[in-house]
């Protein structure tokens, strides 16, 4: 049924009905709103879980890690400085193969604080061992939960998936959403059968010591495994599409880009305005959006820019020191010889990208091609070479 | 793909500890012992039996070497001599 609602409400909508049985979180804009409509459907009787208050982050994430060990399908959401306080867990998480569901409402990381949009506390926990879906509007957002739990929990995955969606941009903006329907959800998701679970009759131990004659073969089997889920990931969207009638998940989706010279890609919420911008140009501009960042789907990155000559990527994180993340990796792609490749940074704490941004961008493209880490609309009044306050 | 992942209990038993020791391993003298079976409660690893007097020993198979049975002998009759000594 189409509803016109928030993009946390969204969330909270399709959490409620893939019934986890513990959710567990804490407040932190611009996340708040998810897990207070899930408190409320708990309070309600909608949702028949275990919402449980915990005094931090690292305590939400580590509270359903134990759940999840029980068996339970959990849930838990979180933004930027909660995510990377959360990071210990997150990483036990993953090493112990438990397959638990995320949201990130993407936010910019502190100092200075800022509670606004960009993918730095995302990207920053990339080699995590978590799975990473950007979302491009409120209605993937939706979409990706059931799915997302769907990859998951696959017994031949058991890998921890982490939803990503703009911050403000997407939990708190209204749109039209086709909210799914619950029997429809029960016949894609059945409930959760752990293939390990902590049982006082069948007793065993997870996330032990690992020495190093075995260290080593835990992190492969994680690396083979996540590279095993590209063809997870686009699997279960088809299956989705054919039961919902609607896109299902996949790794990357191609707009316009055949035939197009130049190719910018990017991930999230911001492909919306780049896909308008691309419609009222006269110019061959296609964009090549990054679904999945982790796994990072290389060959199907590279199949798509086959015909490209100029490649530009736009991203709302940088790596300190080096250049953009995204950039780095797409580069690692393609042969610089025939193909131009620009990176640029934007929209980092909630700048606007906005047509305006895309123009200067285009046009630091023609002017000088491939320059690897520009920073798009500074205002450079504010930078100077001595301390001031 | 899954690399080692759960133990089942008893695990402990397969770990053999005793390589960790890097200088010095005790030596039970058995001369003085007079049974307060100290040694055993102290050690870390479990891994000294005995019963009655001058009859403790520790399993070097996973013993540590870190010296507290030495140390907490009443009557000196644990020595903490180099590895390879008799």
């Amino acid at each position: 049924m189409k509803k016109f609602i928030e993009g946390s409400h969204a969330v909270a909508e399709a959490v409620r009905m893939c019934k986890p049985g513990v959710v567990s979180a804490y407040p932190i804009t611009p996340q708040t709103h998810i897990v207070e409509r899930i408190a409320k459907f708990v309070a309600d009787g909608e949702l028949n879980a275990q919402c449980v208050n915990v005094e931090s982050e690292h305590s939400a994430a580590s509270l359903v890690l134990g759940a999840s060990m029980m068996g339970e399908r959990v849930f838990t959401a979180t933004s930027s400085q909660g995510l990377i306080l959360m990071s210990e867990v997150l990483f036990n998480i993953a090493g112990m193969r438990l397959p638990i569901v995320m949201v990130c409402a993407n936010r910019a990381l502190s100092a200075p604080i800022n509670i606004w949009n960009d993918h730095q506390d995302a990207i920053s926990l990339r080699d995590s061992g978590w799975l990473q879906l950007f979302a491009e509007d409120n209605q993937e957002a939706h979409d990706f939960i059931c799915q997302a739990y769907k990859i998951a929990e696959d017994h031949k995955v058991m890998l921890p998936v982490m939803v990503n969606m703009d911050g403000f941009i997407l939990t708190h903006g209204m749109e039209v959403v086709d909210v799914a329907e619950e029997k429809t959800i029960d016949k894609f998701l059945p409930s959760y059968n752990a293939p390990y679970k902590l049982d006082i009759e069948n007793p065993m131990s997870f996330g032990l010591l690992g020495d190093p004659s075995v260290y080593l073969e835990t992190r492969l089997a994680l690396h083979k495994t996540m590279e095993e889920t590209l063809e997870t990931i686009p699997k279960v969207g088809e299956e989705f599409a054919s039961l919902f009638g609607r896109k299902g998940v996949d790794l990357i989706e191609e707009y316009n880009i055949e035939g197009s010279g130049t190719v910018v890609i990017a991930m999230g919420s911001v492909c919306g305005t780049i896909k308008d911008y691309i419609d009222g140009s006269d110019e061959d501009i296609g964009l090549l959006r990054v679904i999945s960042y982790r796994p990072f789907p290389k060959e199907r990155i590279r199949k798509a820019l086959k015909g490209a000559k100029r490649v530009v990527v736009l991203e709302k994180a940088i790596s300190l020191g080096s250049e953009g993340p995204l950039y780095t990796e797409v580069r690692s792609l393609l042969d610089t010889d025939t193909t131009a490749i620009s990176g640029f940074i934007a929209g980092l704490g909630g700048r606007d990208i906005t047509f305006e941004t895309l123009d200067e961008m285009m046009n630091v493209v023609k002017e000088s091609p491939g320059e690897r880490c520009r920073f798009l609309g500074v205002d450079s009044s504010l930078l100077k070479e001595e301390f001031y306050v | 793909m899954f690399g080692p992942l759960i133990a089942k209990p008893g695990s402990s038993k397969d770990n053999k500890t005793g390589s960790w020791r890097t200088v010095k391993k005790p030596k039970f003298l058995q001369k003085d012992c007079i049974g307060c079976g100290l040694c055993k409660q102290i050690c870390p690893e479990g891994c000294i039996v005995g019963e009655d007097n001058n009859t403790y020993e520790a399993d070097l198979s996973y013993c540590k070497g870190c010296g507290l049975c030495a140390n907490v002998c009443p009557k000196k009759d644990i020595e903490m001599v180099p590895e390879g000594e008799e």
